[in-house]
């Protein structure tokens, strides 16, 4: 399973929540998942499972498939529990 | 022995290697397996080169603007743009600049060990950026190459640890928090606006409460705005220039509206090209920069780029943007009446350090405040970089230039040290140092003669309830 963070340059902001998406991957010890991160305007529906944004770049992600929408891309508890809620659809969890 | 000492400088002089020598070093600390850190060194290595190539078909599309522009107007035409400007660089500077952005995460990481200022800079592109045009003012002013990565690294360091504190103060106004702060090249500007927007404006009235449409998504593609907003401008000046001389002197014979259009969009294609190359060197990187400073740095404040800000207040962002534009519109303006090198307003400059003033700018006055914040922001990146480019040597011709306030700030005060002599550039930068740690001892002494004056006050930064991404 993949995980991709995106934001508009995928420079800043989107590899930290990459970073923080490793971090709970790690933690749930979810099997089989790949995290990564890009600009929103490299990704297509077939680059990952799970497409991770803050909520400022929602309406750049249609067509995506799965988009999970951050309200705060700093709070890492949202985040949790949107990884967890991710890998629960995907039958990883 | 000689030869074995001239393969060590020629291994030396290829900045791909350097950059995947580091990112070796940062895996192997990480422990990772034997083909995590064989893959990740190649990737690092690799991706210098990608970058390397984005920057030579930047180049391909700037250098006829230039003399388009000139021809036109009769003066410098010059395009803030990071990205682009940081490709040249990095191809003459590359191995400084490399060497420069390393030891400068290691100053950064001791400062914050050490004082108060706990920021950890994890904005690692800016940071590139930011040892690129150290490495210029220095190395193109006479420093040979041991000496500029000396001082240079602790430019850096110094930099990259003040800057975000300088916003902290609005920063914990945005984020109702205290341990996560903005590490952007922007930030001098950013936190300017804040100021401003204290001085000026009233925060009843704030941006959120207006009613926007949000037609943003198309400012959030990069490549799309840089080929468009580029396309306008190469346009413009290609109507100004005239056929005759586009198509006898530049687009050898193609038709001179088409041929502004193609360059236009090399502009975009290699800046596109530069990003995938940074992206990949810095995913290498950054990681092992994070690990080792969360376990050196107690209670480390993550500096992290402008977007953080951007979901607290999005009305502010988009006029943010807007009054920074108009900014730098109103300064290109007096550049045109008083003559002399004309900035161009960088459309990604002003989107992303101009939206996150408005943010800030309204945090601390409202409408008023994140719109008056982010045109003072528009015009210090409209002023700045002309300070700056006297001190770039022959990167300070190339038509494009480093686009932030910090890099103007920064680079205005080392340039002039360095025109001083190199004496003034240590002392600068030793008393910079010197200056860090008394402040920090101090606030620390005011802070415990408060704290045993009045017992029972909270300090309030505790309170924070979000944990930090970093």
């Amino acid at each position: 399973m993949k995980f991709l963070a995106m934001c508009s340059t995928g420079l800043g902001s989107s590899f930290m929540v990459r970073m923080n998406i490793e971090d709970i991957v790690r933690e749930l010890q979810l099997p089989d998942v790949t995290v990564e991160h890009c600009d929103i305007s490299s990704a297509g529906p077939e680059s990952a499972d799970v497409f991770f944004v803050a909520k400022d770049l929602e309406e750049a992600t249609a067509g995506l498939g799965d988009v999970v929408v951050l309200n705060s891309i700093i709070d890492k508890d949202e985040l949790r529990e949107a990884v967890k809620a991710a890998a629960v659809r995907h039958g990883a969890l | 022995m000689n030869s074995v000492l001239n393969t060590f400088v020629d291994i030396f002089r290829e900045p791909s290697v350097i950059i995947g020598l580091i990112a070796l070093l940062g895996l192997v600390l990480q422990r990772k397996s034997l083909s995590d850190t064989l893959k990740g060194t190649i990737k690092a290595f690799v991706g210098f080169l990608v970058l390397a190539a984005g920057a030579g078909v930047v180049s391909d599309a700037l250098t006829p603007f230039g003399d388009m522009f000139q021809h036109a107007f009769g003066v410098q035409g010059v395009v803030p743009n990071n990205e682009a400007i940081v490709g040249k660089v990095l191809t003459d500077y590359g191995s400084q600049a490399a060497l420069i952005f390393f030891f400068g995460m290691v100053v950064n990481v001791l400062l914050a060990r050490f004082t108060r200022f706990k920021f950890i800079y994890m904005s690692g592109h800016v940071a590139l950026y930011l040892s690129a045009m150290i490495a210029v003012i220095l190395i193109a002013n006479g420093f040979s190459t041991w000496q500029a990565i000396l001082w240079g690294a602790l430019a850096q360091g110094l930099v990259t640890t003040v800057s975000p504190a300088l916003v902290q103060p609005w920063m914990r106004k945005v984020t109702k928090q205290d341990n996560v702060a903005l590490g952007h090249t922007g930030n001098f500007g950013i936190a300017t606006s804040g100021l401003v927007g204290k001085l000026v404006g009233d925060t009843k009235k704030s941006t959120e409460d207006l009613k926007i449409p949000k037609n943003l998504g198309f400012l959030r593609d990069t490549t799309v705005v840089i080929a468009v907003s580029m396309g306008i401008i190469y346009l413009l000046v290609t109507l100004v220039a005239g056929p005759g001389y586009v198509e006898d002197k530049l687009s050898g014979g193609q038709w001179y509206l088409l041929w502004a259009v193609m360059q236009a969009g090399k502009f975009s294609a290699g800046v596109f090209i530069i990003l995938a190359g940074v992206r990949v060197v810095l995913a290498e990187i950054i990681p092992a920069f994070k690990g080792i400073s969360e376990k050196l740095v107690p209670n480390a404040k993550p500096a992290l780029d402008v977007p953080i800000v951007f979901t607290f207040a999005p009305n502010a962002v988009l006029i943010g943007f807007l009054a920074s534009f108009v900014g730098g519109l109103i300064g290109m303006g007096i550049l045109v009446a008083v003559g002399g090198t004309i900035i161009i307003p960088g459309i990604v400059a002003h989107f992303m350090t101009g939206a996150a003033s408005g943010v800030i700018g309204n945090a601390t006055g409202g409408r008023r405040g994140a719109v008056l914040g982010a045109m003072t922001n528009g015009l210090m990146i409209t002023f700045l970089p002309l300070l700056v480019l006297p001190f770039l040597g022959d990167v300070g011709l190339a038509n494009s230039t480093f686009s932030d306030a910090d890099f103007g700030v920064s680079g205005f005060l080392l340039g002039s040290a360095v025109r001083w002599g190199h004496a003034a550039v240590i002392v600068l930068i030793l008393a910079s140092l010197v200056a860090l740690f008394v402040g920090s001892a101090l606030a620390t002494r005011r802070e415990a003669a408060r704290a045993a004056a009045e017992p029972a006050e909270p300090t309030g930064e505790a309170e924070a309830t979000q944990q930090p991404v970093g």
